[in-house]
């Protein structure tokens, strides 16, 4: 018994083409409508946090100690009581200036230590040397070098928050440059492009889903580096951060206003998570298409 | 001595000067523990307006015979020479056109991707867009000037790349397999493109292919290219050769001829088409 099946002979045929009316299309789905069923991702985190806060407030009752746990809504109240007075948003302030110089003194100093890299061997060589050795090192294990060298103050503040951004936005900017398709390069070097006007038009926008998510990186460590190094020396350097009214807080036994500091931390990272850096990719990487 | 010595035959008026000329060109690369020949000895010459091909199997050295040209790669022994000068580096007098996709920076639009090369080289901004939409109307993207390049399909990315070669107005355009990763039936269309623009706009071209059936559609002179290491086997004329006569006997016959001159006496296993090894060894710059 053959296993072949032999198909069916059917008639051929031909058809003249339909006309298209655009309206038999199916719609394209709006950018940013909503799957129908479904509520706008904002409001399902929204609630998804007050579901949180619920939960924290009737852990809290269930204590009952104002001093080990203070309610969500205790720490609500603290932490308008806090913005009403000015208390709060100084605080922020003097830490944001603070990140900031040394966010973006870090910065600078992983792109000159990545273009070196990118341009000779021994730039290479020492860039991977440097990575592999201080990245693993915790910041705020160089706090006390910094305060032998920097004394008390802002000084040690931004020396270890060099630190802290400097290594793994090196490391990601490096491995975002070599990961550049070679086509590119050639591209651009068929078009007469080198040195620096091949890193700055071919390299770096090429590079940049890594270049942001290195930063991306390195925000979420200078602020964590900064918030932990105020708790520890803060006190000293006159005008105190975030972390000093934490620390501050906790000596005075406010607990709700630690748990406001704690609370402003958490709100200042999300709102650069999702205002600053989305907008940034929104408007770069998402658009050329590079991420989705 | 000659090395042409059927040209004298063929035509009894001296030959002009060539826009390029490939003597003796050996090139090695470096792979692993020792280097390897990619070609040996290659000599040809590319006229004015020729729409050179150079054919032969994976591993003839066709594609870094390419970049040779390009100068991303320099040749062991030999010389390159575009109009009598010896090429030394890449340059915008012979631009070249990949195969892949990503040679359109995907953060510049169709437009911006067409006026970079010219921005770079010191054309004026409004000279530079004047002369990108005038090109990209010749390929058919005029309306896709503000697109994204993740938003083309590979045949509008192919096009947008040789409008980006064309509006250079370079000595040479290199292709360097430019269809090869595009589909059966966008490729043919994009060979019929490129032979319409060819006869509008009359530029010279060196085209690198290991399709038998592209070679004698797209070139008017074919250069035949022996593997391990690339070795010219033959030169062949194939302008009479066109998408239209593909079908005919005497089509047929070229792409049998070709094929014995590369293979020998065994009978073509698939219909005009040289098996491809896939990634043999990558020979990158």
């Amino acid at each position: 018994m053959s296993a072949r099946i032999d198909p069916v002979l059917r008639a051929e045929y031909e058809l003249p083409l339909q006309p298209f009316e655009p309206a038999q299309a199916p719609s394209v789905r709006a950018k940013g409508a909503r799957v129908p069923g479904w509520l706008p991702n904002w409001l399902r985190k929204g609630i998804l946090l007050l579901v949180l806060a619920a939960l924290w407030e009737w852990a809290a009752r269930a204590a009952n100690n104002d001093l080990l746990l203070p309610s969500f809504l205790q720490t609500a109240r603290a932490f308008v009581d806090g913005v009403a007075s000015g208390e709060l948003p100084r605080y922020v302030g003097v830490s944001l200036a603070v990140l900031l110089q040394g966010y973006l003194a870090g910065a600078l100093g992983a792109f000159l230590l990545t273009t070196l890299a990118m341009s000779s061997r021994l730039g290479r060589d020492l860039l991977e040397l440097l990575t592999a050795m201080f990245n693993p090192l915790p910041a705020i294990a160089l706090l006390p070098v910094a305060l032998l060298w920097f004394g008390l103050g802002k000084g040690s503040l931004v020396f270890v928050l060099v630190h802290s951004v400097m290594w793994p936005l090196a490391l990601n900017a490096y491995a975002g440059f070599r990961a550049v398709p070679d086509t590119l390069r050639m591209a651009g070097r068929n078009y007469g492009l080198g040195g620096l006007r091949m890193v700055t038009q071919i390299l770096v926008p090429a590079a940049l889903p890594a270049i942001l998510s290195g930063l991306k990186i390195g925000w979420a460590f200078a602020w964590r580096t900064l918030i932990a190094a105020e708790l520890v020396f803060g006190t000293t350097s006159g005008k105190g951060g975030l972390g000093w009214y934490i620390f501050q807080s906790r000596n005075e036994l406010f607990t709700d206003k630690v748990f406001a500091g704690l609370a402003t931390v958490i709100v200042i990272g999300l709102l650069f998570e999702h205002i600053v850096f989305d907008a940034v990719e929104r408007m770069t990487v998402r658009r050329w298409g590079m991420q989705r | 001595m000659n090395v042409f010595p059927f040209q004298a035959a063929l035509s009894a008026s001296p030959l002009p000067a060539p826009l390029l000329r490939a003597q003796d060109v050996s090139i090695d690369y470096a792979s692993g523990a020792g280097t390897v020949r990619a070609t040996h000895e290659v000599s040809f010459d590319v006229y004015e307006g020729d729409r050179f091909v150079l054919l032969g199997p994976s591993g003839c050295g066709k594609s870094t015979l390419l970049k040779a040209v390009g100068g991303f790669v320099q040749p062991t022994s030999g010389g390159l020479l575009l109009r009598g000068r010896r090429i030394l580096r890449p340059g915008p007098d012979r631009i070249v056109v990949f195969q892949e996709f990503d040679q359109l920076p995907p953060w510049k639009t169709v437009r911006q991707n067409v006026m970079f090369p010219l921005l770079v080289n010191g054309v004026k901004r409004k000279e530079a867009e004047a002369r990108a939409m005038h090109w990209l109307d010749k390929v058919g993207l005029a309306r896709f000037a503000d697109a994204y390049p993740h938003t083309l399909s590979g045949g509008m990315k192919a096009r947008v790349a040789i409008a980006r070669a064309l509006a250079m107005q370079p000595d040479i355009l290199l292709m360097d397999e430019p269809f090869g990763a595009l589909d059966a039936l966008t490729r043919r269309r994009m060979q019929e493109e490129l032979q319409a623009l060819w006869e509008e706009v009359g530029f010279t071209m060196l085209f690198v292919t290991h399709s038998i059936e592209e070679a004698l559609v797209v070139g008017n002179r074919i250069l035949l290219l022996s593997p391990h290491p690339g070795r010219v086997r033959a030169e062949i004329n194939s302008h009479q050769f066109s998408l239209a006569s593909s079908g005919s006997e005497d089509f047929q016959a070229a792409a049998q001829r070709i094929h014995r001159l590369l293979f020998g006496d065994e009978p073509p296993s698939a219909p005009a088409g040289l098996p491809e090894a896939p990634a043999a060894v990558a020979v990158q710059a």
